[in-house]
């Protein structure tokens, strides 16, 4: 038999079998890998997707610390009840800031994608310090210990060099700006100004004291100011005009 | 190196008696975690902010029996059979010893790390750069020893459980590589950033996340199989010819099957598409290796009978066939809608990990501490038998409670009204899971229970002892033997 005979070639010499495998296993990861990397066939081009601002990087942070992917997806599916309970299906662009993905893989709690701006400020701070408050039957943990903890603001532009690094658009400004913008959307409207802010990450930023305590720029304002932006980016009144290929179509 | 008369080998046992302590330390920790975050799924009360929440433990638990655990245990094994099989020692007894102590420093690094919320948040890769980085000169001491040994072998050719072994090790490297390319904030932070960012990431993340299943789960425990079953069977391996056959075929297409973690996503079709339809064709392979394992016994199936460690492999060969079938099945676009973000995942996870890898795990370990600690059986078969039994169990409430549970969840979250409005609510979908996330728990703690008896009968064991009542593989009977306090050696000298 030819199979056995060839074979016996590999099993007595080891460092071409090595090779072999090698190859054999880079095959398929390179096929599917690569071609992603051509960005335009992957990423719809759709208006609106900013890079996070200080304060919501901060809060995308605590988002991974606490391991909350481990429970919660960032990623609708185009099925009808999916649709119907979550909003838009998400798009690649949606995510195309996230170094990494928080799409998850697990719902024992429910899909995060759209959650900005579907509940006050108030409601996050009242379930997150205890879920059972405003959600009697939840199985979620408490993370009361984030209003009371400071937000790590001072070395933010660290974190945007680094982002601008790995390929996000951060401008020298925005990193220059970064612990100010912070600052300043924690703070809102009518206590500080939040022109220079609004000027770097657009008009719709959300810019308020988040958590309810003034006093203290904690966790919780970053938690929620990251919560209350996702899904909330993307102009779809916008995006209707474009077609399957990427082309500018006619408007319905 | 010494050779007795024979010229037999002066094998390194030392390395493999230390990953096997290892394996059974980890083993219990990791299910502890396990049993511990079951529970508070079922009694949310147990969650301790911050340092003991579900989503800090979570990552502990699935590191700890994946790479505490089951990586011990592949560490052992292959540093046992390919010595046994190539006849020679192990190269580099001081290298060896530093991917013992090396591996052990990064399994704490990780473990400290999820606790204090140091993580990447990729699921089974979630330690940061710093131990990512020191984990790569383990692995490539780890290479450097297996490669070295093989190369030194008398044995002309390279028995098949090597190729395994090997093809682990080395795909494991390009995973953890391709998938930990990040950049720190400063090389004083824990933090880093990955270079690839949305779709890009995801599909780094699953080609990773499923050959970690495929490579470190399913080839590396592969290679166990092809040495322990054969060895405590006492025949041949069945076909030597489809071992050839299903080798190459399951590294080929297992790399490939990642995307079906990504159905419905905004990764392109194209590439879902490729996941599933290899996905599909993987069944063929995997059960290829089913039956090689299983067909070993061929014209031994009384073994069977008398033999719980025996009992231990071949189960656990069920469960992988059973496995295999079901992720082919559960890759399918249509069916993963339903199955997906559902506690059906966990459930097929688990009876892989649970019924495979755990339970080949468990006979190989049967079958390595007599022999490393120079006995010719264990303590108790009989404690072998129960072992096997309570853990069984263990798993078939295990498995069938997410069954139930992920299924129902599925068709809670996509069932109507005559209106056409959604019926349920999300948290209405929670509550209904609670007496299926009991039933899991007691699952855990039943297998968790057979765990501990091993480790108690590795204990005496070790110690030299033999049970009353007791008969060997074959069934004849053994003298029980009680445990002698070995005389110092200061005492004995006077």
């Amino acid at each position: 038999m030819n199979l056995l005979k060839n074979h016996t070639f590999l099993e007595k010499n080891s460092i071409v079998l090595l090779l072999a495998i090698i190859v054999t296993v880079l095959i398929g990861g390179i096929i599917e890998i690569i071609p992603l990397f051509r960005k335009d066939t992957v990423i719809e081009p759709v208006e609106g997707v900013r890079p996070y601002t200080p304060l919501e990087l901060a809060g995308y942070n605590i988002y991974i610390r606490e391991g909350c992917y481990n429970c919660h997806s960032q990623q609708i599916r185009p099925l009808r009840d999916e649709v119907a309970r979550y909003g838009h299906y998400s798009l690649a662009a949606e995510s195309m800031y996230d170094h990494p993905f928080q799409w998850g893989s697990k719902r024992t709690g429910p899909d995060l994608a759209r959650v900005g701006g579907k509940y006050s400020d108030a409601w996050h701070v009242a379930h997150l310090k205890e879920p059972t408050d405003v959600v009697p039957e939840s199985i979620m943990p408490s993370y009361e210990f984030l209003i009371k903890r400071g937000a790590r603001l001072h070395d933010l532009q660290k974190h945007l060099k680094a982002q601008k690094a790995v390929g996000v658009p951060y401008t020298e400004d925005m990193i220059e700006m970064a612990v100010k913008d912070a600052t300043a959307q924690a703070s809102g409207e009518g206590r500080t100004d939040v022109s220079g802010l609004q000027e770097r990450y657009g008009e719709n930023v959300n810019a308020r004291d988040f958590d309810g305590q003034p006093a203290m720029i904690s966790e919780m304002d970053a938690l929620i100011a990251y919560l209350q932006v996702l899904g909330t980016m993307v102009d779809f009144e916008s995006a209707k005009g474009i077609t399957v290929d990427g082309q500018e179509g006619e408007a319905e | 190196m010494t050779l007795t008369a024979i010229d037999k080998p002066d094998y390194n046992y030392d390395i493999v008696r230390l990953f096997t302590l290892a394996t059974c330390f980890w083993g219990v920790v990791g299910m502890l975690g396990g049993v511990f975050i079951a529970l508070q799924l079922a009694f949310p009360e147990l969650n301790i902010e911050p340092y003991l929440n579900f989503g800090r433990l979570r990552p502990l638990h699935t590191s700890g029996v994946i790479f505490a655990f089951g990586g011990n245990a592949l560490f052992a094994t292959s540093y046992y059979v390919v010595q046994r099989t190539c006849q020679t020692r192990l190269w580099g007894d001081k290298l060896a010893l530093f991917t013992f102590w090396g591996y052990q420093a990064f399994i704490v690094m990780a473990a400290l790390g999820y606790v204090l919320g140091v993580t990447q948040s990729k699921e089974y890769a979630e330690p940061e750069w710093y131990a990512d980085l020191w984990l790569t000169f383990v692995w490539v001491a780890y290479l450097g020893v297996f490669m070295m040994t093989i190369i030194n072998r008398k044995e002309p050719h390279l028995y098949v459980a090597n190729w395994f072994f090997l093809s682990f090790i080395i795909t494991v490297a390009v995973l953890h590589l391709g998938n930990n390319i990040s950049l720190p904030v400063d090389w004083r932070f824990d933090k880093s950033y990955a270079l690839a960012s949305g779709v890009q990431s995801a599909m780094i993340q699953w080609w990773y996340g499923h050959n970690a299943v495929g490579f470190f789960l399913t080839a590396g425990f592969l290679g166990m199989m092809y040495y322990f079953v054969p060895k405590r069977a006492e025949r041949p391996v069945y076909s030597y010819r489809l071992s050839i056959v299903h080798f190459w075929s399951l590294i080929f297409i297992y790399i490939w099957a990642g995307p079906h973690h990504l159905h419905y996503t905004s990764l392109p079709d194209w590439a879902q598409t490729l996941g599933m339809t290899f996905s599909i064709m993987l069944w063929m392979p995997s059960w290829g290796g089913m039956i090689n394992g299983m067909m070993t016994l061929s014209g031994a199936w009384d073994k069977l009978r008398k033999d719980p460690v025996l009992r231990f492999m071949i189960i656990s060969l069920a469960f992988y066939g059973m496995s295999t079938f079901e992720g082919p099945l559960m890759s399918i676009r249509a069916v993963n809608s339903l199955s997906h973000y559902t506690d059906w995942t966990i459930g097929h996870v688990h009876s892989g990990a649970l019924g495979w890898v755990g339970f080949i795990t468990f006979g190989c370990l049967y079958y390595l501490v007599p022999k490393l600690w120079g006995q010719k059986e264990v303590y108790s078969l009989k404690l072998v038998n129960l072992h096997l039994w309570i853990s069984t169990l263990g798993i078939v409430l295990y498995i069938a409670a997410m069954w139930v549970s992920g299924i129902m969840q599925g068709l809670m979250w996509r069932s109507y009204d005559e209106l056409g409005f959604l019926n349920y609510s999300f948290v209405e979908t929670v509550v209904a899971m609670h007496p299926f996330y009991l039933i899991r728990a007691l699952g855990g703690v039943l297998y968790l229970s057979g765990t501990l008896i091993m480790c108690y009968n590795f204990w005496r064991t070790i110690r030299g002892e033999v049970a009353e009542g007791e008969v060997d593989k074959d069934g004849n009977p053994r003298e029980a033997r009680k445990y002698h306090k070995p005389v110092p050696s200061w005492q004995a000298a006077e």
